[in-house]
């Protein structure tokens, strides 16, 4: 099946930005949506939210247990609950008041983890959040997910304000292209999209990893005559099965794209699922290794580990041997 | 319910938690010994709580940060009509709901703890949410003394005052023992009330153990309008049984058959 090259959009917003929006729009029709805050509200683009709704936003103060325990109550007494925080902060600093006291507890709290995996860049190790997929994927009862841009941004934030389960997002900074303009190709947890279909070889990415391996897929096609799929496996966990059963009968190859540790997210996800489903063809987990990550923008290190139209590209032809 | 009536509760509480922790070969002794009082006087007494009323918004909330003293809960609910007694002959058993912590699995408990310093940061968000909405709903936590140290406890102490919390009521299980040894040895918080204050709380002593002052306590609640109200619950680990109490190896010391024994008398002596 011949390769659909998306065009870029550059302009669109950061998923970030819809994130905002989108929650002013349910905010303005349902007066439980409540935003809860530790002083991130600038980093998480809610300072308009809290002008227009200041009887609708809870701030926490620097203080991300807390975030999450408050939000936990909340959500118990009926509140559509969205507790904001970076990435880097809210699942590792309040990992415990996550496990317990939002899944085990089943009360239904939106945690959302902003500038998420190196989108803070220069700023450093302390602010990178590559640890969120490992750590949340082995948390009984919380949904995981990394829109990848401004549609499944506002269609995961309008789901999720109705969902009982809980869930963790995480969300960018940089401007998200649209991945595709087919209405027919809607956004449910837990259902990965086909972006592009190609028997060559199949990209699975999620979040701002998309977006490379569309790239990546354009230029296979271009340049080498090899034709990709490309998948937005924006759920990370509960994982899409059925998808990953198609490609894997589908096409030749599978490369896992994330912006998180090759340890514990996508990749080994699909990794674990297709090896005990008896997939037996070349995989390839790109990430970020386990090391004392490069230092640099959110650009630069995407371009540093591979995670890049180009490096992608390289990767796909070693893999397939060309 | 008289005087009488909640003083025979107190005992039969205790019969109730060594009948089954003795039953289950495990439990918190000593912290249930000490909290059930308090226990008491809340659910027979304070709380507008009940089975009939448990699925409604405007229902008082009872969080339990100091979870691990479950038994003590379990006797309360199963004596209120949250479930049969007879429920707790499961108690620890292969997939009872019954464990060692509180789940909402069992019919009345508002919240899954069992980690230390969860209780208080919940009790606030839920009671932020009833004043969100104008309900009149209050919430009340239990806390351990042992259980101050962790750091969101004070994270959730100051949000509480932030707010003016009045509907919110945390209570320390003040028993002076942790597992390690005294409190006061193995990080001292006290004082306790001039910490409470300075962040903003009002604050009250209380005999964890006088039921009389313990229902005249949570009478004066909030104790001061625009702030979290604080109640220090003066207790004795092991309260009512004499070779348990202050005595550190009872913090979780399941009772041999002669132990039980004695302590059994004890507590008929005790009867009114």
């Amino acid at each position: 099946m011949a390769s659909v090259v998306v065009e870029s959009k550059p302009g669109t917003k950061p998923n970030l930005e819809v994130f905002s929006t989108t929650l002013q729009e349910l905010a303005a029709s349902d007066r439980d949506i409540i935003v809860v805050t530790s002083d991130s509200r600038g980093s998480g683009k809610l300072v308009p939210f809290g002008k227009k709704f200041p009887g609708q936003i809870v701030e926490i103060g620097i203080a991300e247990q807390n975030l999450v325990g408050v939000a936990a109550g909340l959500a118990s007494a009926g509140k559509k609950t969205f507790a904001v925080s970076p990435a880097c902060f809210l699942t590792a600093r309040a990992l415990e008041q996550i496990k317990n006291d939002v899944a085990y507890s089943d009360n239904p709290v939106k945690l959302i983890g902003i500038s998420a995996g190196v989108s803070y860049g220069a700023l450093g190790s302390t602010h990178h959040s590559l640890h969120d997929f490992a750590a949340l994927r082995a948390i009984n009862n919380l949904i995981v997910a990394a829109p990848a841009d401004n549609f499944e941004t506002e269609e995961a934030i309008k789901q999720a304000a109705v969902i009982s389960q809980p869930i963790y997002l995480r969300f960018g900074k940089k401007n998200m292209p649209l991945l595709t303009t087919d209405p027919g190709n809607i956004f449910r947890f837990g259902k990965g999209r086909v972006i592009t279909k190609g028997a060559d070889l199949a990209f699975i990415a999620t979040g701002e990893t998309v977006q490379p391996a569309l790239e990546a897929a354009a230029a296979l096609h271009s340049g080498h005559g090899v034709e990709a799929t490309v998948i937005s496996m924006h759920t990370i966990k509960p994982l899409d099965t059925t998808l990953l059963r198609e490609i894997a009968a589908e096409t030749a190859a599978i490369i896992t794209v994330e912006e998180h540790s090759v340890y514990g997210g996508l990749g080994e996800a699909c990794a674990s699922y297709l090896l005990q489903y008896g997939y037996a063809k070349p995989f390839r987990i790109v990430g970020i290794p386990d090391e004392y990550t490069v230092t640099g923008s959110q650009n630069e290190i995407f371009d540093h580990y591979g995670i890049s139209g180009e490096g992608l590209t390289t990767t796909a032809l070693d893999l397939l041997g060309k | 319910m008289t005087d009488k009536e909640l003083a025979r509760k107190s005992i039969h509480y205790r019969q109730n938690i060594l009948k089954y922790i003795v039953k289950a070969g495990a439990g918190h002794t000593g912290g249930s010994l000490s909290c059930i009082d308090i226990l008491n006087i809340l659910y027979n007494y304070s709380l507008n709580v009940s089975p009939e009323n448990f699925r409604s918004p405007l229902r008082d909330r009872y969080i339990q940060s100091k979870g691990h003293c479950v038994e003590a809960l379990f006797v309360v609910l199963a004596d209120r009509g949250f479930f049969p007694e007879s429920d707790l002959n499961t108690l620890c058993r292969y997939k009872s709901p019954y464990i060692g912590h509180p789940t909402r699995k069992v019919n009345g408990v508002e919240q899954n703890t069992g980690a230390l310093g969860h209780g208080l940061p919940i009790a606030v968000g839920t009671a932020l949410a009833a004043k969100m909405d104008q309900k009149a709903y209050r919430v009340f936590t239990l806390m351990g003394d042992g259980e101050l140290p962790e750091g969101s406890n004070w994270e959730a102490a100051l949000t509480a005052a932030h707010y003016k919390l009045d509907n919110l009521c945390a209570i320390i299980d003040k028993n002076s023992l942790q597992i390690t040894g005294p409190t006061a040895d193995v990080c001292n918080t006290d004082p306790i009330d001039e910490k409470f204050n300075s962040f903003g709380w009002a604050v009250t002593h209380v005999d964890g153990h006088d039921l009389t002052a313990l229902q005249t306590t949570f009478d004066r609640l909030p104790f001061e309008k625009g702030k979290p109200s604080l109640v220090i619950a003066h207790t004795t680990k092991g309260k009512g049984i004499s070779f348990m109490e202050n005595v550190l190896s009872w913090h979780h010391g399941v009772p041999n058959q002669e132990q039980y024994a004695q302590a059994l008398k004890e507590l008929g002596e005790a009867v009114i």
